[in-house]
């Protein structure tokens, strides 16, 4: 009833073109973004953002990332924490020795040593597919996880191997409480999505969509493989890599190399998977879905325990939300492969119909 | 040289010890073409399995002998490992049939944590040991060839010669037995062979039973060296470039990958390590296999891969 597109036609290329053609969905999304600036930070309390919003979004961003050169290239990667530790490497060495460096650009220059670093590790899908290349990426993770450990002069030489920073001001605002580095990350994730979303329905999106459907046939009509290929390293590991900056400037604030392990790789796979290859807007629901589950485990577990009259140790709340994490993974994938980007397209199209279905 | 002999040979049976992981994952490509990311937590879970049945077998009926012990723990492991085998095919994979290969990874992944979790819980979660009686003292070789001559672990030689001995036994089962062509027949070619009447289900069942036990053997070798603990299921970790070097879907390769990685990430550390502040082992393996694939994408032993479009 509300959601149909009748009488609204389009009358130009630009009106045909939009990102988002139904005027339902284009409000919807305004406002989404509206709340999310406005209307969230008079409702939720610190520990929300901090425990929640602020790696849901940083986390979106990677996943956004990832599934650009996972979802639409189809080069299955497992390096991604490799990229987010350059990243924020990177942003922080350019933040520490050059006196003076505002934020964003040591943001940015993350994503441009991640971009580097990303295509160097991209060369051998030029030859290898598959499997082999998510094997292949993880000699990228490996590497960056022993450089930053033992080679001193990328922590600064600092003598426990963790780096830190603090006080970000950002075009002269500072970024220190939770709110401000919420809509700071906001913002961030806004114009990337956007313009990732812009990149995937141009020309090059069209590239690594052919290169990911069939490359020996996109290569004879006329894509350039390593053109193609190259470039969603390029720009997955850009946007991997300003992730990485923010996830350690902005929501870790100190870290060690371990907070880019594999296992951080894995999960940025999990959320692309989960919440659709070849979806910006599955992104979203993967890094929400992966950041919120192990959150509602910890406090539902002992909930259960207790309901049943038993004590449950914290280790064993561990091993049970280990259990309960794979378990809800495997049954995710059998129950819609596709991802929870499928399930939104699906509810979309009832809703088209409802309450009249045929 | 006698050093750089004691290094190699070191290699050699650290490699032996990949190839013993990286076996399961080959196992269950080649049937199945589901890239098993659990092969380290099954590694864990069996070893964790053996480790606490050799406790507990004493304990519940008042057997003495350590042998009786440790063969009883080592059946009922691996009747866990059918078990969990069968449990596998029967909730995962048979949902999950003509998915995409990063699909069935995901859900390995999946059954990774469910099966790290599982097995802590049941079996607890402290560093165990496995004694299965092998001998520690190191031994001395070639002393009349030259000077010191070379220092050679015992257990490591019998490792090896159990890994032989499981390789050898594997092949016999593929080549010679019924069911052995049949998951020939299966790897091959899917439809071929269901066409055929191969039931593809059975055989699925089979092939992770098979790579169950090669895991409860790894686990145990690995186990009586290293103790069981949670760091076991990292193994699959280090087993990864070695079946990447020697191709997905090869047995040969998964043994002669293994050694190669083996000796390539000793004599790394040893010689190379020096200069860049050491614990390369890891990462080096993973260059070597990728500077492999460069030239050969397929891998050393793999099926030559032929795009059709």
């Amino acid at each position: 009833m509300f959601y149909r597109e009748n009488g609204q036609f389009k009358t130009s290329y630009a009106a045909d073109q939009q990102i988002l053609p139904i005027a339902q969905d284009r409000w919807a999304i305004l406002a989404l973004v509206a709340f999310a600036f406005i209307g969230v930070p008079l409702l939720v309390d610190e520990y929300l953002l901090r425990a929640i919003l602020i790696p849901f979004l940083i986390l979106s961003l990677a996943a956004v990332g990832v599934n650009i050169l996972v979802g639409y290239c189809g080069q299955i990667s497992l390096g991604s924490g490799a990229f987010m530790a350059v990243g924020a490497y990177a942003a922080y060495n350019t933040f520490v020795r050059i006196e003076g460096m505002p934020l964003i650009v040591a943001l940015l220059s993350g994503g441009f040593f991640a971009t580097l670093v990303g295509m160097f590790f991209g060369i051998p899908s030029l030859r290898v597919k598959g499997l082999y290349l998510a094997v292949a990426t993880l000699a990228a993770q490996f590497f960056c996880d022993w450089a930053f450990l033992r080679i001193g002069w990328f922590t600064n030489n600092n003598p426990s191997g963790s780096v830190s920073v603090s006080a970000l001001p950002v075009f002269g605002l500072p970024v220190d409480t939770p709110l401000q580095k919420y809509l700071f990350c906001l913002a961030v994730l806004v114009v990337f999505a956007l313009l990732a979303k812009n990149l995937v329905r141009s020309a090059i999106g069209r590239e690594w969509m052919a290169i990911r459907d069939m490359d020996v046939a996109a290569a004879v009509i006329g894509i350039r493989p390593m053109y193609a290929k190259l470039s969603a390293f390029a720009v997955s590991s850009f946007i991997v890599g300003v992730a990485g900056a923010l996830w350690g400037f902005v929501h870790l604030g100190s870290w060690e190399p371990a907070a880019f392990s594999v296992d951080r790789s894995f999960q940025l796979l999990f959320m692309v998977i989960i919440g659709g290859m070849g979806s910006i807007m599955g992104s979203f629901f993967g890094a929400a879905f992966i950041v919120i589950l192990p959150i509602v485990l910890n406090q539902l577990l002992p909930a259960i325990g207790h309901l049943f009259g038993i004590e449950i140790s914290t280790a064993a709340i561990s091993h049970a939300e280990f259990m309960a994490f794979g378990a809800l993974i495997v049954w995710f994938l059998i129950v819609e492969p596709h991802g929870l980007a499928k399930l939104w397209s699906i509810g979309k199209q009832k809703l088209r119909l409802w309450p009249f279905p045929h | 040289m006698g050093f750089f002999l004691e290094t190699l040979f070191g290699g050699l049976m650290a490699g032996m010890l990949y190839s013993l992981v990286a076996l399961g994952f080959v196992l269950i490509f080649k049937a199945s073409g589901v890239f098993n990311f659990a092969q380290g937590a099954m590694v864990l879970f069996a070893a964790l399995a053996m480790a606490r049945f050799a406790e507990w077998i004493p304990a519940w009926t008042g057997i003495e002998s350590r042998l009786v012990a440790n063969v009883a723990a080592f059946v009922l492991a691996g009747a866990i490992m059918f078990v969990v085998a069968w449990l596998v095919e029967f909730l995962v994979l048979r949902h999950l049939v003509n998915q995409e290969g990063a699909t069935l990874l995901m859900a390995t992944l999946g059954i990774t944590y469910f099966m790290e979790g599982l097995g802590q819980t049941i079996f607890g979660s402290d560093i165990y040991k496995i004694d299965i009686g092998m001998p520690k003292d190191p031994i001395f070789a070639f002393d009349t060839v030259f000077e010191g001559g070379v220092l050679i672990n015992q257990e490591d030689l019998i490792a090896a010669g159990i890994a032989a001995v499981l390789v050898v036994l594997l092949s016999l089962f593929f080549q010679k037995t019924a069911t052995g062509r049949a998951l020939r027949a299966v790897a091959d070619d899917h439809q071929a062979a269901q066409s055929i009447g191969i039931p593809l289900n059975r055989i699925w069942v089979i092939v992770w039973c098979v790579a169950g036990v090669v895991a409860l053997v790894a686990g145990m070798i690995w186990g009586s060296k290293l103790g069981v603990q949670f760091s076991l299921a990292t193994v699959a970790l280090r087993a990864l470039p070695v079946i990447i070097l020697g191709g997905l879907t090869s047995v040969p390769g998964a043994i002669i990958g293994g050694l190669i990685i083996g000796v390539g990430e000793k004599l790394s550390e040893v010689y190379l390590g020096p200069y860049v502040g050491g614990g390369i082992e890891i990462w080096f393996a993973y260059v070597l296999a990728l500077v492999f694939l460069l030239f050969r994408p397929q891998g050393l032993f793999g099926e030559k891969i032929i795009d059709r479009v």
